[in-house]
């Protein structure tokens, strides 16, 4: 490219003033106006350290030691206010609750022209606009709490996109949304890429979601290095993703399940205009050489709920006369739009909530005798934002404070902390303070305080989101054991297909109040209509198999059990 | 450490937060003490932290729109004399600061010992002295009530934040990480 | 329920609606304090039927304000027994004169007209603002509210804390619940059955996740809000602001000249009393 990057980072370090270690290790990175970047790599690699970086954050609000460069447009970061920053780099943080500070949609699209004292045609004119290209019209007088995730992201697009600033940077936009709003997300933002002349950054670890669309360039960190920085073409050809401890775009791995030699692939970055030779047969051979292995069923009914009724407001249902059995030793997924009421569903379970009609039992027993403690002896619950189950301040005490209000003996209570957070991946930062954590940190020390008080069922909302792969891994491979040695029962709240796939046998899809399936994931994701009611999404697995005229249930069942035995 | 504009633009926030978190302590946080009727204050508890972390004009204007604001939805109007009085106590609370200093992390005894004096003192001044004198002079009320509502005001006030404040505080400034301090162990 | 929090401000399409917040807010403000400066009852009397009046018109129904009502019912009664226990001669001493209605002059406890007379002087003043209160809660949006701060001369930022606080309130209040809940079923007591230092103990625990992720939040959404330059300028504009009309201006000057009564009244009265037993 002839043009001057319109980012530069030339031998950029950075070290948090409360750190031993810098952050960022010598940096170089050249972004190009128009590119569309991805930006994947480990939790705790230094992603959105970087991102502070572009936005002027560091060094104006975090205070640090830094050498080398950054250029913006030209202008040095360590000069330039964040004021400045931001009219060249709008900014797309990771909770869209705390970037939402106006009291109705239409305010906090205008939030940035009222700061910069714009007069109110001007301000109706420009929300106007942004409302039309995102959607928005209908939503102008709504309140943050009405509305849905892939709402509130539209909103802080818009609210960032007023201000034409030519650099966008996304902090995890994927990680609470569903698959169907996420997918429609990227699409957003790759026709506004072209549209406004953007340059995009995307910090993100569902990679594959990102990939469907295309991508210019993935930067990969690890351990605040690059380590990897091209077109994803090649990065893919050369399976760096696996080797960095990265998830890959799932029909990738098919590919190499099959045998199939990556170099002689074309487009291997867009499954659509991928191009193999000899493809169909080698997959159908693949197929054929498999036999799938007879699932094992789960038939001691554990929890049972029989016409259930919630609402918020009693008019409005949000869970309707839903009637429900889990067994013991089952893996659950719970799946479902955004704002369809997962969360409500255990949170009722749970005793957090009383539903206004029906039963719950579970074990023979009647739930709604137990007080909420006394449930949750028996069921976990790991909720979907981590701030608000830390109550310690020292990352052992969290893990330990369960344990120490049962009253056990502190010996047996230091053994059995210290085994969970060596499963969590989370020994090492034992003695550090909660506050010094990233998110997917902060997530893994509260699944670790529920996990060691060993209850004999677990709801997690959403424990994925925003891991890693190294993590997930390990964290979804200690769920599978407990489940299979311990009979734990589990149910995941996720909207993430390729983990209700490879881990879960069996999947709930709630919508309109009540179960609209409930059934093995892989034909759950088979059936365009339940996919389409609720907002999920196929994986790349599915068009892999359609494209070569395989049965893709099938197909995919036998990819999971080829992934499965892998590991 | 942090500049100027960044540090403008917290106390803004924190006011509003502050302001949201106090309305709704004082709405639904109750912790009984046995006593009929009396509860540990747990929202002033908050402000001795807020006053700590942001200063006094953050506390000051936090807690006068917070209370306010609990005054308005659960009496209709404000009890402007209390909400001022209460203002005045954030703001004696966002003094004690620079005297702190909690953000570097170390909160020895001896700042504790000198806080709790001074919250006493400033309850004093605030309840016993100018929250009754307010009520005379502007509701007109006979001084007798009104001490005796201010003198209990003052204990109760007091003991919350002498239990409540000093544990945030204490709790707080542990997790103020100190410079150069985190290291994995493997 | 949420949405019930701060009482339900709703667009009923009256013309309170559509007056402008600054004029609803120097109404209300000029109003309750020249009403807590004054004792003459007939004035008293005078403004609480004014904005009951205003109120009527304001299309606010009974049902929306009933619980308020019982609360601030409960509040004054419980205020005029206290006054009564601690001072029952303390009418006798603002009104200089002594007409015993109940037990004798010996009694502590005796009954006085001048007593009931200050006591209903007082129940007047501890309601008279609620229903102008009500009425500017209901009928104001709260988007313009802060808008209508600023405009009367308070400094952006102060006013934009208050939009914040709004802003925030419902998700501080789900925060707590959720979290309360979240450590209840870790463990976390508060029930009456512990002692009383435990029961503080367990009390905080449930409450160190709220602060601290409310002090988290304080960092993120400043950030977010720098990151959209707030605080740039000297002055901010505000989308939902609403100029003055004809109408502001009229009802400014009612007030004004209900005001100018007031303060008159204290030199009709030679004081801030009406004295009715002279
Ligand atoms: N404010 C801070 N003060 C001190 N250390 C910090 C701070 N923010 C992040 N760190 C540290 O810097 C490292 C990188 O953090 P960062 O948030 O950039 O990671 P990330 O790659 O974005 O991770 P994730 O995918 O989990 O969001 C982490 O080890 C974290 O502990
Ligand atoms: N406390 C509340 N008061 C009123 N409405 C609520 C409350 N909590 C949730 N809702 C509404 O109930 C619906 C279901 O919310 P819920 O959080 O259960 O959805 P969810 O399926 O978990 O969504 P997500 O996938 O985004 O987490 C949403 O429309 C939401 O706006
Ligand atoms: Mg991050
Ligand atoms: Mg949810």
């Amino acid at each position: 490219m002839m043009t001057a990057p319109i980012i530069s980072f030339k031998d950029f370090s950075f070290q948090y003033d409360s750190q031993t270690e810098p952050t960022l290790r010598h940096l170089n990175l050249d972004i190009y106006p128009g590119e569309k970047v991805l930006i994947a790599g480990p939790s705790g690699s230094g992603k959105s350290t970087l991102g502070r970086c572009l936005n002027g954050l560091i060094p104006q609000s975090y205070p640090g030691k830094m050498s080398g460069q950054v250029l913006i447009n030209g202008q040095a970061i360590k000069t330039s206010t964040i004021f400045d920053l931001s009219m060249q780099v709008g900014t797309v943080l990771q909770d869209p609750d705390s970037q939402f500070v106006g009291l109705t949609v239409v305010e906090d699209m205008a939030f940035s022209l009222e700061n910069d004292q714009q007069d109110q045609a001007t301000m109706r004119t420009d929300t106007a606009k942004w409302a039309q290209t995102l959607e928005l019209q209908d939503l102008l007088t709504h309140r943050p709490q009405e509305l849905s995730g892939g709402q509130k992201q539209r909103v802080a697009m818009a609210g960032v996109l007023i201000d034409n600033s030519k650099i966008l940077l996304f902090d995890e936009p994927l990680a609470s949304l569903d698959p169907a709003s996420g997918k429609a997300s990227m699409a957003l933002i790759d026709q506004l890429t072209h549209s406004e002349d953007l340059t995009v950054i995307i910090i993100e670890h569902r990679i594959e979601d990102v990939l469907q669309q295309p991508i210019d360039r993935l930067v990969v960190m690890q351990e605040g290095r690059i380590v990897a920085n091209d077109q994803p073409e090649p990065i893919l050809r050369q399976s760096l993703m696996a080797q960095l401890g990265l998830r890959e775009p799932l029909y990738l791995s098919a590919l190499l399940h099959a045998g199939i030699d990556l170099d002689n692939c074309d487009h291997l970055d867009q499954l659509s205009r991928l191009t193999v030779p000899n493809l169909t047969e080698k997959l159908q051979a693949w197929s054929a050489d498999i036999t799938l292995k007879a699932p094992i069923v789960h038939t001691e009914p554990l929890l049972t709920l029989t016409h259930l009724c919630f609402g918020y407001e009693p008019k409005h249902r949000i869970i309707d006369d839903l009637s429900l059995t889990l067994h013991r030793g089952e893996m659950i997924s719970l799946v479902g739009q955004n704002g369809t009421g997962k969360s409500t569903l255990s949170n009722l379970i749970t005793g957090f909530l009383t539903p206004q009609a029906g039963q719950l039992s579970f074990d023979g027993q009647n739930l709604a005798a137990l007080s909420v403690k006394e449930r949750a002896d028996h069921i976990g619950y790991i909720l979907q934002d981590p701030n608000q189950m830390l109550s310690k301040t020292l990352i052992f005490d969290e893990v330990a404070a369960g344990l120490v209000l049962r009253g056990l003996e502190p010996a047996t209570i230091e053994k059995r902390v210290l085994a969970t957070l060596k499963v969590c991946g989370l020994y090492e930062f034992r003695h550090w303070p909660i506050s010094a954590l990233s998110f997917g940190q902060k997530k893994r020390v509260t699944i670790a305080a529920i996990l060691v008080l060993e209850p004999a069922m677990l709801i997690l909302d959403e424990p994925t989101a925003g891991q890693d792969l190294q993590h997930y891994t390990e964290m979804m491979t200690f769920l599978t054991k407990i489940n299979r040695e311990q009979g734990m029962t589990i149910m995941l709240i996720t909207h993430d297909m390729h983990l209700m796939l490879e881990y879960t046998d069996r999947t709930i899809v709630l919508g309109n109040g009540n179960v609209l399936m409930d059934d093995a994931p892989a034909n759950v994701l088979t059936n365009d209509a339940i996919i389409e009611q609720a907002s999920l999404a196929k994986t790349s697995l599915y068009t892999l198999a359609e494209q070569n005229q395989l049965n893709p249930t099938e197909f995919v069942a036998k990819f999971v059990q080829a992934e499965r035995e892998a590991r | 450490m942090q500049n100027k504009q960044s540090n403008s633009i917290r106390t803004v926030v924190a006011t509003g937060i502050g302001a949201a978190v106090i309305f709704v302590l004082m709405k639904f946080v109750a912790i009984p003490t046995g006593i009929p009727n009396t509860q540990v204050n747990v929202a002033i508890g908050f402000l001795a932290l807020l006053g700590a972390i942001f200063g006094p004009v953050a506390a000051g204007l936090a807690v006068f729109i917070g209370h306010a604001l609990n005054d308005f939805v659960t009496y209709g109007s404000p009890w402007w004399t209390w909400v001022i009085v209460d203002g005045l106590i954030g703001v004696a609370f966002g003094l004690a600061k620079n005297r702190l200093k909690i953000d570097s992390g170390v909160l020895g005894k001896g700042k504790l010992i000198w806080f709790n004096i001074y919250q006493i003192i400033v309850n004093f001044v605030g309840w016993v002295l100018l929250a009754p004198t307010g009520d005379i002079i502007i509701y007109h009320e006979p001084a007798s009530k009104v001490y005796v509502q201010g003198v209990t005001t003052w204990l109760v006030d007091s003991i919350s934040v002498a239990v409540i404040g000093t544990i945030l505080l204490v709790l707080y400034a542990r997790t103020r990480t100190q410079h150069g301090s985190l290291t994995k162990e493997r | 329920m949420q949405h019930q929090l701060l009482i339900g401000y709703a667009d009923r399409k009256t013309f309170l609606n559509r007056l402008s917040g600054s004029t609803k807010l120097l109404s209300f403000i000029g109003l309750s304090i020249i009403g807590m400066m004054t004792y003459d009852t007939r004035y008293l009397i005078g403004i609480m039927l004014f904005s009951l009046v205003i109120f009527h018109f304001s299309k606010i129904r009974y049902r929306e304000i009933s619980f308020v009502v019982s609360v601030i019912v409960g509040f004054s009664v419980l205020n005029l027994v206290m006054v009564y226990v601690f001072a029952p001669h303390y009418g006798v001493s603002i009104y200089g004169t002594e007409h015993l209605l109940l037990g004798s002059n010996q009694h502590y406890f005796n009954l006085t007209t001048e007593q009931l007379f200050y006591e209903f002087n007082l129940l007047l003043k501890y309601t008279f603002a609620v229903p102008l209160a009500l009425i500017f809660l209901m009928t104001t949006n709260p988007s313009e509210f802060a808008a209508s701060l600023n405009k009367i001369g308070l400094s952006y930022r102060v006013s934009y804390s208050v939009a914040i606080a709004l802003r925030y309130i419902p998700d501080v209040q789900s925060d707590y619940r959720t979290i309360s809940l979240a450590q209840q079923a870790r463990g976390f007591e508060i029930s009456k059955k512990a002692k009383f230092m435990t029961r503080v103990r367990g009390g905080i625990q449930i409450l160190l996740p709220l602060i601290f992720s409310s002090l988290d939040r304080i960092e993120i959404i400043s950030q977010a809000m720098e990151l959209r330059r707030f605080g740039k300028g000297k002055h901010r504009s505000w989308y939902m602001a609403q100029k003055f009309k004809a109408a502001d201006y009229l009802t400014l000057l009612v007030v004004a000249v209900l005001i100018v009564i007031g303060i008159a009244l204290f030199h009709v009265n030679g004081g801030r009393f009406w004295n009715p037993f002279k």
